[in-house]
């Protein structure tokens, strides 16, 4: 006995309509949360591009204070641009051994993939007091405010990324590798690569064009 | 301890907030009384509070919307009344003070917490039925968005009694919306709660981009859809794209506000017009958010009243669509006068003439649709008449807006005021009471009483017009906008027949009160027993009216546009006797503690009680993660209780 | 339960649907490029390989190189008729970004340009 679902139509349909026109039916869960998850990291990626925008607007603003080529120290932004593009490609190796239902080899690359985003957030918390401590903190200018403001949010989504890491770790530990897990480590993994995306627009437009 | 929050908050000493406030409190108090009395809690938070059904939610926003134009609409008729009478040397009844909170709140409210509501609230209750599946892709989420949405709407109106509201009017510009110039909390209150209703209304367009493009009944293919859900995907898609540039916007100015950054202040750097920039790109998309949904309300209603198809259905697609990507080009024409001068004036100046052409097309198919039709005029029929005469007016006097040399004549006069009041009274409100009497028998199966919804359409339309023509007129006489106090003592005669017009709409108001009472309580005797009281044409009206909590027993196989149509006219059983087992997402009560915790949360950040904000945000991300832990989220309907609901509808 | 998957043909972004092999390559290879693009951004930025003023116009097409290969390397986005919605929605989001830089950038710098002189500051 087929059960229907919200997404499972039991009747069947002729192939022609199903595909590229969209006459198939209800598409599979997996196909509906990926693709949900997939238009929110666009919308987190306009959210992205009106806080660089104002970077953009304000980076010449520095109100007789230091300026981006003063205080940028690009040495450990390649260090820190390195650990996330590596974290990016643990995270797959993850996706992929949670997908072949390998769960050794999914709370290994899980650990590296947390060792290295925390590294990133570590070289990134430095720079921050240190840049605090010089009095470049971000009450200091309109530069200041929208340096810290993009980079600080995109850090806080990669801080939101390894809580969240944790937990579907634990879910994985105590239910092990199930669908609903599955798709959610699915919408995990977009989000982290789609966090590495939005680094290469702020290393770029941030740190490399604001040195001289 | 309790950070600012002090007995000062309550406005003891001012007459008017403190008697608004008392009633509303007592309105409440009695509410929440006479639930308790009569034992209707358990059956509340069963069948309402914790439903993620897409048809109850849709309902409560349209509660909520309809409630809060309520709201709204004092403030206008109080604004109606003090400019009225303030004029020359009377100073009317309403200090400075009060008066900005009020314009501002009446704006605040009527565009996030009335016409977002009623518009969500349609696409919620339709989009699924009309796509023949039995909810949105997201179920929980769609109730968390309902949830949060209803948030922002408490905190607002927590202003009233416990402090004050913003003087800054609804877009709260910088400067003044920063701490220098506004240190107490009426813009805190404004930030926090559109922050958090925002997150809702994101929610919904992820839900609903995701719902129309990935689950459909089979055979419905892109250009099968009805043209609603078109205007809904539109719509979503909008939000989607906007909402998140709101909430970045918010963000830089509460980062100015509670950490002293500089992105909008005055000194060390700041720039003002960084502000009008992105909150009006955020801002001239919501209005397509708004009226997208308005025009397909109309789209059903035209060609449903006049018996025939929808003209040029391919054409009306396109329309929609590009309206959804030219809404994104025109931003600038809410601050031609803020100087970029005239080349980037010129662009978007044309970019806003170019856009009024889609609307036209979409105007000339509804004409086309119902010339040689058989048209009945309900009042849904009436509201779409009314809707097209009215919207192009106010169509027209945007185009002229819409030209720079114009616009620095008339920016920010009374003439503005009538043009978007016009394009969104004749719009957005009549779309959508039109939908909501279209829609209300599927809804809660009983027609509404016609002669009363007749009557306040006629309220409506003629009090729309003594309401904002005079408002034409003054703007053209040089009368700016949120005049608290007017000099000019010529302008006094159109104020007066505006302050009439704000009255007929209120009995507009009134009817719509009373048809709602006695449609109620003659229900037995305007039952919908067949679930098509207007002969529709598309598939929610397969259903039985109400539907059944899974809308259909059998997904129906789509062959065509108006595809319930086309089953009548081949004289298709809307239903196969084979019955499966269904599965239905099982209530969840984590939108409404969600929703309770951001409330806790906005409040202690207003009043700058850290301790409390930390533990209401800790207790919401809880309730996040012990949602998001669960895996069993579905009860099963066995193909047995299918068979007997659909045996006992079809009696 | 596979069979009716089969029937619904969309893609979703992140769902790798090669052989082991394939994907484990994929994400490799996707690295190696990453890396390759990354060096070369902060090299272009530090030293005078490339030609000054076009240093901004490097860096930015090397930002849509690195991009580029995490779409199609790490979130396996592909051109075929199954991922028409994932790409169209990704195209949607890219024009909107677009207009709100472009759009922002272009607006404040006309009306900066039209402020008053500062006086004493």
């Amino acid at each position: 006995m087929t059960i229907a679902t919200i997404d499972r139509a039991p009747t069947a349909v002729p192939t022609e309509l199903a595909r590229g026109r969209g006459g198939g039916g209800p598409a599979p869960k997996r196909i509906v949360v990926a693709y949900g998850f997939w238009i929110f990291i666009l919308s987190d990626m306009i959210m992205f591009s009106a806080l660089f925008a104002a970077y953009a607007v304000l980076r010449g603003n520095t109100a007789g204070g230091p300026t981006g080529a003063e205080l940028f120290n690009l040495r450990s932004v390649f260090i820190e641009t390195m650990c996330l593009l590596l974290s990016s490609y643990t995270c797959g190796l993850g996706a992929l051994s949670a997908e072949r239902r390998r769960p050794a080899f999914f709370l290994i690359f899980g650990a590296l993939t947390f060792v290295l985003g925390a590294a990133f957030l570590f070289i990134e918390a430095s720079e921050f007091a240190h840049l605090v401590e010089k009095g470049a903190g971000p009450s200091r200018s309109g530069f200041l405010s929208a340096f810290f403001t993009l980079v600080g949010m995109h850090g806080a989504h990669v801080a939101s990324g390894l809580i969240a890491l944790v937990y579907l770790v634990a879910q994985v530990i105590a239910n092990g590798l199930g669908a609903a897990v599955l798709r959610r480590l699915l919408c995990w993994s977009l989000f982290w690569h789609a966090l590495d995306i939005v680094w290469v627009g702020v290393f770029t437009l941030v740190y490399l064009m604001g040195a001289p | 301890m309790l950070g600012r929050l002090s007995w000062d908050a309550i406005p003891f000493n001012e007459p008017l907030p403190l008697f608004s406030a008392v009633v509303v409190i007592i309105v409440i108090l009695a509410v929440l009384a006479t639930v308790t009395v009569k034992g209707w809690w358990p059956y509340l938070w069963r069948e309402w509070l914790t439903s993620v059904d897409h048809k109850r939610i849709g309902a409560m926003y349209i509660v909520l919307g309809l409630v809060m134009l309520l709201r709204g609409f004092a403030d206008a008729i109080m604004m109606r009344t003090q400019q009225a009478i303030a004029v020359g040397d009377a100073q009317g009844y309403l200090p400075p003070d009060h008066y900005d909170q009020i314009f501002s709140a009446h704006g605040t409210i009527m565009i996030f917490f009335v016409a977002m509501p009623l518009v969500i609230g349609l696409m919620n209750f339709v989009v699924p039925l009309q796509l023949g599946v039995r909810d949105v892709a997201f179920p929980v989420l769609n109730s968390v968005s309902f949830w949060l949405t209803a948030a922002g709407a408490l905190l607002i109106n927590l202003s009233l009694v416990i402090g004050n509201f913003a003087r800054t009017s609804w877009w709260n510009y910088p400067p003044l919306s920063e701490l220098a110039f506004s240190p107490d909390v009426g813009v805190d209150y404004y930030l926090w709660s559109l922050q958090i209703s925002g997150i809702g209304t994101l929610l919904t367009g992820i839900n609903f981009v995701t719902t129309i493009l990935k689950l459909r009944a089979p055979g419905m293919t892109y250009f099968r859809m009805p043209v609603f859900c078109w205007t809904a995907l539109a719509a979503n898609l909008l939000i989607v794209a906007a909402f998140p540039i709101l909430t970045a916007t918010f963000v830089m100015l509460l980062l100015d506000r509670y950490l002293g950054m500089h992105f909008f202040t005055n000194e060390a750097g700041g720039n003002q017009m960084m502000y009008a920039n992105l909150f009006w790109a955020w801002g001239h998309p919501e209005v397509y958010i708004l009226i997208l949904p308005a025009f397909g309300v109309f789209s059903e209603v035209v060609a449903t009243f006049s018996g025939k198809g929808l003209f040029s259905y391919r054409s009306m697609v396109w329309a929609t669509l590009g309206i959804c990507v030219l809404s994104f080009t025109v931003w600038l024409h809410h601050f031609f006068t803020m100087g970029a001068g005239a080349d980037v004036n010129a662009f978007f100046g044309i970019m806003s003439s170019i856009i009024a052409v889609p609307t036209g097309v979409k105007v000339f198919n509804w004409l086309f649709t119902m010339f040689r039709g058989r048209i009945v005029f309900t009042t849904p029929m009436l509201f779409a008449v009314g809707f097209m005469v009215t919207f192009v007016i106010g169509g027209l006097t945007g185009v002229l807006l819409a030209v720079p040399p114009v616009n620095f004549v008339i920016h920010n006069s009374a003439f503005l005021v009538a043009h978007f009041h016009n394009v969104i009274i004749g719009g957005v409100v009549f779309g959508a009471l039109a939908g909501i009497q279209y829609w209300f028998p599927k809804a809660f199966g009983f027609t509404l009483d016609e002669r009363l919804g007749k009557a306040s359409f006629w309220c409506w339309l003629i009090g729309f017009y003594l309401a904002f023509v005079p408002l034409y007129v003054l703007g053209l006489l040089g009368m700016t906008r949120r005049l608290q106090h007017i000099s000019d003592p010529s302008w006094q005669p159109w104020l007066l027949v505006a302050e009439v017009g704000a009255i007929v709409i209120f009995c507009g108001i009134l009817c719509q009160i009373a048809q709602l009472y006695v449609s109620i309580r003659t229900r037995e005797r305007r039952l919908d027993l067949t679930g098509d009281p207007w002969n529709g044409r598309t598939l929610e009206w397969s259903t039985s009216s109400p539907p059944p909590a899974y809308n259909f027993a059998v997904l129906p196989n789509v062959e065509t546009i108006d595809a319930f149509w086309h089953m009548k006219r081949t004289g298709r059983a809307p239903v196969k006797p084979a019955y499966e087992a269904i599965e239905m997402p099982r209530n969840s009560p984590a939108g409404f503690v969600t929703a309770f915790f951001a409330v806790v949360m906005g409040f202690s950040l207003i009043w700058q009680i850290w301790w409390l904000a930390i533990l209401g945000f800790l207790a919401a991300i809880t309730v996040v993660l012990i949602a998001g832990w669960s895996i069993e989220r579905e009860h099963e309907i066995s193909a047995a209780e299918v068979a007997q609901m659909e045996r006992a509808q079809l009696r | 339960m596979s069979g009716s998957d089969r029937l619904f043909e969309d893609r979703s972004p992140g769902v790798e649907e090669h052989e082991p092999t394939a994907s484990y390559l994929s994400y490799t290879v996707g690295l190696g490029l990453a890396i390759v693009a990354t060096i070369a951004s902060f090299v272009v930025a530090q030293t005078n390989l490339l030609w000054a003023p076009g240093v901004p116009v490097g860096l930015i097409v090397l930002a849509f190189a690195q991009i580029g290969v995490h779409l199609v390397f790490f979130l396996q986005l592909g051109s075929g008729a199954d991922h028409t919605n994932n790409i169209l929605a990704l195209a949607f989001g890219m024009l909107i970004v677009f207009l709100v830089i472009t759009g922002s950038v272009w607006i404040i710098a006309n009306l900066n340009s039209n402020m008053m002189p500062m006086s004493m500051h």
